[in-house]
């Protein structure tokens, strides 16, 4: 892949519920800018590795580094500060409110004025222009004064990804952006993936092998909770022991 | 419905902001013999006030504010009695005493959730009770903390028997309160706590120390219901155990949910027609005025979403788009 260090590396990382290891000994690396799909079937552990990376689960052994601090220990929010942001397999919005104000208290929070309790006026109107700019780059520009609990399923989705860009994040984990979207409306989610800064690290998390494909420049498999194997998306395809543990499913 | 104005056509003129203070005002000038009354409704007000950012904006679930309110108002009792008449201050050192407590209570119970939480507000009230009772020597236990006498404010205003005095002071204390809490909840922090109510795992993934801010938004609203219980304290000059007690605490969330949340002036609203609606209905009939506060609070609940607060601002949108077509944006 791209040279220098890698951005986020992880090593050794597991996580057991009880006697059920969901996480074993998973290691791996992330360079700057790298486009990075992580795939495996139901109950492999994607989203628990999403869990652990972010810290809403604390693992039980491991490294994770994110630009060479170790972050495994860390709350959630500092991981977010850091530049570790987030989307979720199942829309985690504020329902209530409208599409602009849920990405700019996300940028009033990586500005740090969300402890400003007093002064209410020109630093909101710079997040909600800020926030406007994210919309458009996701292609929901139109939606910002709609509220979140009114818009199509789709464009909640986006919204999710435009929220997490607006972190301006280091490394971007994307829950399974395409859950739940009708293929009428998944075009949408290709753009607005192709359209993500260059200089962002990406781990794509999906079951839409047409998009995993088409998006990753590496695959990773994860299977019982173990990565299976690791390489370029043509390499993963003809892989014999992928397709009889994973792509064969939907080919037979 | 968040109530937070979305866009600038949804604001109230400026007219509409001045209506509760001009009010006051008015019932100031013409209600003689009534101003004890409005010293009690405007008390109420803050203290509802202090609720609506606790519960309302930031969606505290919490059935012991009295638990300020009481601390607050013995607060400011025993600073009179000890330290110095000045009301002032004595308002000052009660806000400060709980907003301590506010803080204190609040990091060790807001990292739980629903029913939990609901159990140690209460909890806290009611061991608050417990100890201002048994600490008779201090407080006066059941017979109340009696002899608080404050001084005139800023060393003119000299408290009145008719409560003229009294008025003015709650209404510019409540007036400064106010202002505050209009800026809070329209500034980024109070923006994340109505986002922390909607959801607090987005606001989680966007870097919100969730747990830290609740702390802090529940301190802030502590030491507004504690200046609402000093307030009492000075202007009745008795403090009794019943502050504490959960009625105190069951009254204030009646008045916010019939005056409407998230509104700041619901708890005009709600906090005013109850007084007036305990005064009028209980001079009629001292045992059943609360059956009118009961159907009232049914109706709102079941039928208006937002409180009577939220059918007046229903009302007003209605009548500008009927009454002036051509003022529409």
């Amino acid at each position: 892949m791209s040279g220098g260090a890698p951005i986020l590396s992880v090593r050794g990382l597991a996580k057991n519920f009880g006697a059920l290891a969901v996480t074993r000994n998973v290691d791996l690396d992330v360079a700057k800018g790298a486009r990075i799909g992580l795939i495996g079937p139901n109950g492999a552990g994607k989203t628990t590795l999403v869990n652990l990376l972010t810290g809403m689960l604390s693992s039980d052994a491991g490294e994770i580094t994110l630009e060479g601090a170790r972050i495994e220990r860390m709350s959630p929010e500092k991981r977010v500060h850091r530049g570790l942001a987030r989307t979720h397999q199942i829309n985690t919005l504020l329902m209530e409110a409208n599409a602009r104000d849920n990405v700019a208290v996300a940028v009033a929070e990586r500005e740090k004025y969300a402890w400003r309790l007093l002064r209410y006026g020109p630093q909101w109107r710079a997040c909600l222009d800020e926030a406007q700019g994210y919309l458009e780059e996701t292609g929901i520009g139109h939606a910002g004064d709609r509220r979140v609990s009114l818009l199509p399923y789709g464009e909640q989705r986006l919204l999710e990804i435009a929220i997490a860009l607006s972190l301006k994040p280091r490394v971007m984990l994307l829950d399974e952006p395409g859950a739940g979207i009708p293929s009428s409306e998944a075009h949408l989610i290709h753009d607005a993936l192709g359209r993500l800064p260059a200089d962002i690290a990406i781990l794509l998390i999906e079951h839409d092998m047409d998009l995993v494909f088409k998006f990753a420049k590496e695959i990773v498999v994860l299977v019982l909770g173990a990565v299976l194997t690791r390489g370029p998306p043509a390499q993963i395809a003809a892989d014999p022991r992928v397709r009889s543990v994973y792509l064969g499913r939907s080919v037979a | 419905m968040s109530a937070i104005p979305q866009s600038k056509s949804d604001e109230p003129s400026a007219l509409w902001h001045a209506l509760p203070w001009l009010l006051a005002l008015a019932f100031f000038f013409l209600a003689d013999g009534y101003h004890s009354l409005g010293v009690n409704i405007l008390i109420m007000i803050l203290f509802t006030l202090s609720l609506d950012l606790a519960l309302g904006y930031a969606g505290i679930i919490t059935l012991g504010h009295a638990a300020f309110f009481g601390f607050g108002a013995y607060a400011a009792g025993l600073f009179n009695l000890h330290v110095s008449a000045d009301p002032l201050l004595g308002l000052a050192a009660a806000t400060l005493a709980a907003a301590a407590l506010g803080l204190v209570t609040g990091a060790l119970i807001l990292h739980t959730r629903g029913e939990t939480l609901l159990m140690l507000t209460l909890a806290i009230a009611a061991i608050l009770h417990e100890a201002a009772n048994h600490m008779r020597d201090l407080t006066g236990g059941d017979d109340g903390l009696a002899g608080i006498r404050p001084g005139a404010v800023f060393g003119l205003f000299r408290f009145d028997l008719w409560g003229k005095t009294s008025f003015l002071y709650c209404l510019g204390v409540l007036f400064v309160w106010f202002l505050i809490s209009w800026r809070v909840v329209r500034s980024p922090f109070g923006r994340s706590l109505d986002g922390v109510r909607q959801n607090a795992k987005r606001m989680r993934a966007i870097g919100t120390p969730v747990w830290l801010r609740l702390v802090a938004m529940y301190a802030l609203s502590a030491a507004m219901a504690g200046t609402a219980g000093a307030l009492s304290a000075q202007t009745t000059r008795l403090v009794g155990l019943s502050v504490f007690e959960l009625l105190t605490s069951g009254i204030v969330a009646v008045m916010l949910v019939l005056g409407g949340e998230r509104r700041l002036y619901g708890a005009f609203v709600g906090a005013t027609i109850y007084v007036l609606v305990q005064d009028v209905a209980g001079a009629i009939n001292p045992f059943y005025w609360m059956f009118v506060i009961g159907i009232l609070l049914v109706a709102i609940v079941l039928f208006f979403d937002g409180g009577l607060m939220g059918v007046i601002e229903t009302a007003r949108r209605k009548l500008r788009r009927g009454g002036a077509p051509g003022a529409a944006p």
